[in-house]
């Protein structure tokens, strides 16, 4: 393995693994401040006591978060040291803003946790508002850093310099709306849907246990929408990597060639150095359609570009097709759960609540797929046009050392986090959460 | 290079971030050293005062860390990338400290059996990692500090082998010292804080007598950095024993440390915390004015 493939697969490895934590860390005070707020509107004790069992298993996924984020940050220098050489004065004011916005969410965040007891209900909840929102805050200023990598802008290169740098230009640009958009999205869908498939499960194991029954409304009322949005905000996404990366789009749809009338190809290899695709199941004319809203339309391939500056095709084709498949699969369950919701019987629909037990992970593996699809898919640059991802890798050897090492610590804390968490499941298995909440209420 | 205000602005807001990192982060590291000793009927107790202490305010405390190394690559690119490459080992190895110490804290304080009265039936491996990443991490981050007071880093040479470009720098005497000093002043901080917080008589006994054992160490560590400092950082050693800002922060150092142990001697907590904050502040500075105004050594 070479040093440069080592420190992108830790580099990969370590944003893979944040952005669960990351994504669940936006989602999830949203969840539980909606189900406090039913609290405040019913005085229903039930909402409380679920609001509390998320947060109490939300402030271990917070703590992991926030300190594997601190891991990336230092990994930008450890790993690509000259990429931060280059990029850092256009860069750093928004991880700066991030960290003012975290900085925030750790202040409230707490202040929910500790604060149940000392603070009068409503600015309690509101506190709950303010670590969602900062969080929201927080993963626009990082996604915009990587929509600049994407789309740098804000500086005039003179002999491989930044000059006249304007770093929060990188927050107009649209590739950081439509990034942020996406991202957003995924992270309430993908925490929707996992909630929803955790207590689905649970449902069925116990049918009729309205604390369950509760916390699936609320999570499929989080998810649904933005699972059902997700393919339009995909769409956008597309016809700006047209303008802005056509490399990039190129490889996910594995177009070899320049057509008009181009096919979409569902599934499939696709072989860079014979420039076919094997097992494909090709869709006439409807890349075309989608991309240009025309069937005849002219779609970029990669025969526009210098072979040197293609991105891994395979990778990124598979990526992208594993990302559409589990979001698609994801807006059609939104959509039969809402049939199901507006006709009455939810938790009734055993074939549904199965359905949402096996879609649980989905989300999150589309959130993989989908940071494989944008990251491979720039290479083989780290800044777009600007700086290769092999100028800016850190010139210390044996990178495979560090890249094994964190790779195991990682998975050893995943396994942790899955035994912490299943460990707040198993309690409101346990406990019988329906009685302790009567008795909570009398 | 011409020195502009920008950047000597820049460098006060980073040792300003560094400084609240120190006071605050620093503090929540030592909370967690002195876990090491929470034996006997008064374990629990003393871990509930230590849970409620960092609890609610331990994950903002570390953002200044994060506030300090974007500072670091927004205002000095070269030297970040310059620190980060040289000291690529012993700051990943510190990571993983960060990492750990994080989840274990999380895992034990809301676990479902946990209660705030500081009792759970987690396991107690939880305790000791906690424990243990307390002690490695602050250790860590004070190597890495003295390794830069040292003066001995550059951007690597290709003429130099590995050890002499990623491990010579920082696996010295002189930082190590360094390591153990940061470690006694975050333990000083935290017993301190924990005089003044703790409102049991038994409690207070037990910091109070913490305080004195942590800042007769932040005394021994801090001689013993002093002597190494002579050969392992020469430069940092003429400005602070030859310059009157030097000698005036070391006398100031001396001076804050001993209005600590006064203030204990005399049983006033409130006063000794005053002044053991301005103390670990005082070294901070008193590096930062020794250092002033190269970051890095120039090329």
């Amino acid at each position: 393995m070479t040093d440069l493939l080592a420190a992108r697969s830790q580099m990969a490895m370590s944003l893979g693994f944040h952005i669960v934590f990351a994504a669940l860390g936006i989602a999830m005070p949203v969840l539980i401040a909606v189900a406090e707020w039913r609290w405040l509107k019913t005085g229903d004790e039930g909402y409380v006591m679920l609001a509390k069992r998320w947060s109490n298993g939300t402030a271990i996924l917070f703590a992991v978060g926030a300190v594997s984020g601190t891991v990336l940050s230092f990994e930008l220098g450890l790993l690509w040291p000259f990429f931060m050489e280059r990029a850092g004065p256009l860069v750093g004011p928004l991880f700066a803003l991030e960290g003012f916005a975290f900085f925030t969410e750790a202040i409230f965040l707490g202040i929910y946790l500790y604060g149940w007891s000392r603070l009068p209900p409503i600015g309690h909840w509101l506190s709950g508002i303010a670590v969602a929102a900062s969080g929201i805050a927080s993963a626009v200023f990082v996604v915009s850093v990587n929509a600049w990598m994407n789309a740098p802008t804000g500086f005039v290169l003179r002999e491989g310099r930044m000059i006249d740098v304007r770093p929060l230009a990188a927050l107009w640009h649209p590739v950081a709306w439509y990034e942020s958009v996406h991202m957003l999205l995924a992270a309430f869908a993908s925490t929707g849907f996992l909630v929803a498939g955790i207590h689905a499960f649970l449902v069925l194991r116990r049918p009729g246990t309205l604390f369950h029954v509760r916390a699936l409304r609320i999570a499929l009322a989080i998810g649904t929408v933005p699972a059902l949005l997700q393919p339009v905000s995909g769409d956008l996404m597309a016809k700006s990597l047209a303008e802005h990366q056509p490399a990039k789009l190129a490889a996910m749809e594995a177009l070899f060639v320049t057509a008009r009338g181009a096919d979409f190809v569902v599934g499939g290899i696709p072989y860079a150095d014979t420039q076919t695709i094997e097992y494909g199941l090709k869709i006439p004319r409807v890349l075309s359609l989608l991309l240009t809203g025309d069937v005849d339309g002219e779609v970029l391939g990669l025969d526009r570009i210098a072979r040197s500056e293609w991105p891994p095709v395979a990778v990124v084709h598979v990526a992208f097709q594993l990302m559409v498949g589990c979001g698609l699969v994801m807006a059609a369950l939104a959509f039969w759960s809402a049939r199901r919701w507006w006709a009455g019987g939810l938790e009734q629909d055993r074939r549904l609540l199965r359905a949402l037990v096996i879609a649980a992970p989905l989300g999150f593996i589309a959130i993989e797929a989908g940071w494989v699809v944008t990251e491979v898919g720039r290479q083989p640059w780290i800044i777009h046009q600007v700086m290769r991802t092999s100028e800016a890798v850190t010139p210390m050897p044996g990178l495979w050392v560090p890249m094994v090492t964190f790779s195991l610590f990682y998975l050893v804390l995943a396994g942790i986090v899955v035994w912490a968490l299943g460990r707040h499941v198993a309690g409101t298995v346990s406990e019988p959460v329906d009685r302790a909440t009567t008795r909570r209420a009398a | 290079m011409t020195v502009f205000p920008l950047e000597w602005l820049s460098a006060a807001a980073l040792l300003g971030a560094l400084t609240f990192y120190l006071l605050f982060g620093g503090a929540d590291f030592g909370a967690g050293l002195w876990t090491w000793c929470f034996r006997g009927p008064l374990a629990q107790r003393q871990r509930a005062l230590v849970d409620q202490a960092i609890g609610p305010i331990w994950e903002a405390n570390h953002v200044w860390l994060i506030v300090a190394v974007t500072i670091l690559f927004t205002a000095f690119p070269a030297a970040f990338a310059t620190l980060a490459t040289a000291l690529h080992i012993p700051l990943s190895l510190m990571l993983i400290g960060v990492v750990l110490r994080g989840t274990a804290f999380a895992v034990r304080t809301h676990d479902v059996t946990s209660r705030a009265d500081g009792s759970s039936s987690t396991p107690v491996v939880w305790r000791r990692i906690f424990a243990g990443s307390s002690l490695v991490t602050p250790a860590l981050l004070g190597i890495t500090i003295g390794a830069v007071a040292s003066g001995g880093i550059s951007a690597p040479r290709t003429s130099d082998t590995f050890a002499e470009t990623f491990i010579a720098p920082w696996l010295a005497p002189f930082p190590i010292s360094v390591g153990l000093l940061t470690v006694a002043l975050v333990a000083q901080l935290a017993a301190v804080y924990l005089l003044v917080e703790s409102r049991e008589a038994e409690l207070k006994r037990l910091f109070r007598r913490r305080t004195f054992a942590a800042s007769a160490a932040v005394f021994f560590a801090s001689v013993v950095s002093l002597l190494l400092c002579e050969s392992g950082a020469p430069a940092l050693y003429q400005r602070l024993t030859d310059t009157a800002p030097g000698v005036g922060m070391v006398m100031l150092t001396g001076g804050l440390e001993g209005a600590t142990m006064a203030a204990l001697l005399r049983r006033r907590a409130g006063p000794a915390r005053a002044f053991a904050a301005a103390g670990a502040v005082s070294f901070l500075w008193g590096w930062a004015v020794a250092q002033f105004p190269y970051l890095l050594p120039p090329l």
